[in-house]
């Protein structure tokens, strides 16, 4: 049977790694790739390595992080952060990424999704949709739902419905989806579980779900609640002494289907 | 030396990487002379079909690889789409033929809406060797990573050497004579994965 799968997220600023709160506030975590080694001694399921600040910054990924983890590493990468091209991901590729996560990108030019699905497949191409919760004076006449997709790190409104964006995507070519909740990013607070399970519903990829993991439990409420074929998180493995080693034994202890 | 074979598809530093740390002396190339030195081949990628065939075709790699696994008989790992391209079609993005070194298509995981499972098929899952293999070694049940949204279908299932349950199960490991198959990643599957490919480079098949 399919395990779900608990995968920890590096975010790079530079070339430091850093925890955000609800996309801003960086908090200096460490060298990625220190971290990198001891997740992968670790055996953890799948590893993310975003460069957030790519898109805001209007550039490709620094890909040289990307090769020197791939290169110590015997565990699934998956990369993103400033993808525009077909081009940009061959490099990322090219560099060891198994996988790249396209978000910004492909809000504004959707035929990047089925290019990358002909070029790779559809199992490399990982669409990552941020979303935010509207204010409730912020609804705009003849959209529906409470939750909007926001692109360039959260800074900057769609007017996409995380659920239509999905499907879209999904549609369009996307293997998986990484779904993250701004509000909760860095909060610890818990995941969204209704927005999670929103996405599940009307999909048929696997979900990745992301912000506010903050206790284990969450990862076992996010795979059993939420649907998720994974859950993601940072916040949980850097400033508390909790690993993805207690992480899965947790969820192996409580039935959970994750790798012991 | 094992040539990794490099027809432009996918991520091919993980697996020149992963054998050159159990030890394999490993070259990427495309070049039908350094693939006739190798002593035994891998065929990577991760992909579309159409694509894959398409790019072994145009970089003339066909002749060569007949020669050396087919005639030669020299030991072959076919990874995740490199399994899939053993096949003889496939109906990815519409149908091609494959190489039809090995009688299988290659179908897409068909559901229905109740099972709830995904396609792509992508994690880890574990997989049952029903047969002993040389690659496959000590390993009789193990969890692997798979990342793919078709699989082959054997038309003698005799050749199957491990299995996978997805909504039933798949062939996640054939083999016969020089010519061994994994849908999932060796080179991503951390410490079982690279036991595999240690095996691989030690394996002298008659």
């Amino acid at each position: 049977m399919l395990k779900k799968r608990i995968i920890p997220s590096l975010l790079l600023k530079d070339n430091r790694m850093v925890k955000s709160v609800r996309f801003g506030g960086f908090r200096d975590t460490g060298h990625p790739l220190t971290a990198a080694r001891i997740y992968d001694a670790q055996r953890v399921d799948e590893l993310l390595v975003l460069d957030i600040f790519a898109s805001r910054e209007r550039r490709g990924m620094r890909s040289e992080i990307v090769a020197q983890i791939s290169e110590e590493c015997f565990m699934p990468l998956c990369v993103g952060g400033g993808i525009r091209s077909i081009e940009d991901m061959r490099i990322l590729l090219s560099k060891g990424a198994d996988k790249v996560l396209i978000n910004t990108g492909a809000v504004e030019c959707e035929r990047l999704i089925g290019e990358a699905a002909r070029a790779f497949g559809s199992s490399t191409v990982v669409v990552s949709v941020d979303v935010r919760r509207r204010p409730a004076s912020g609804l705009k006449s003849g959209m529906e739902g409470e939750y909007e997709v926001f692109v360039r790190g959260g800074a900057e409104a769609t007017g996409l419905d995380p659920v239509l964006w999905s499907r879209t995507a999904q549609e369009l070519g996307a293997g998986e989806i990484f779904l993250t909740s701004i509000d909760r990013d860095g909060t610890m607070s818990g995941l969204d579980i209704a927005l999670i399970r929103s996405i599940v519903d009307s999909v048929s990829i696997p979900v990745i779900a992301s912000g506010g993991v903050g206790t284990l439990d969450d990862f076992r409420i996010g795979m059993e609640e939420g649907g998720a074929s994974a859950v993601s998180a940072a916040s949980i493995f850097h400033f508390t002494d909790q690993s993805p080693i207690k992480a899965r034994k947790y969820l192996v202890d409580r039935g959970v289907n994750v790798r012991s | 030396m094992i040539a990794v074979i490099d027809y432009g598809m996918g991520n091919l530093r993980s697996i020149s990487k992963a054998i050159a740390y159990v030890g394999g002396d490993v070259l990427v190339t495309r070049d039908p002379e350094k693939i006739r030195k190798a002593e035994r081949l891998v065929l990577p990628g991760v992909g579309a079909f159409g694509q894959g065939i398409a790019n072994l075709r145009s970089f003339g790699l066909i002749p060569v690889l007949e020669e050396e696994i087919l005639l030669k008989k020299k030991p072959l790992w076919g990874i995740c789409l490199g399994m899939q391209l053993l096949a003889t079609s496939s109906e990815e993005f519409g149908r091609h033929a494959g190489l039809n070194w090995i009688p299988a298509d290659v179908k897409r995981f068909e559901f229905s809406e109740s099972a709830r499972l995904n396609v792509p098929h992508v994690g880890w899952n574990s997989v049952r060797f029903s047969k002993n293999h040389p690659v496959t070694g000590s390993v009789k049940q193990a969890d692997f990573y798979f990342v793919h949204s078709y699989y082959v279908r054997l038309k003698n299932d005799d050749l199957t050497v491990g299995t996978c349950d997805y909504g039933g199960g798949f062939t996640a490991c054939f083999a016969r004579d020089n010519i061994f198959a994994t849908q999932f990643h060796p080179e991503k599957s951390q410490e079982t994965g690279l036991e595999m490919l240690g095996n691989f480079c030690r394996w002298k098949p008659c």
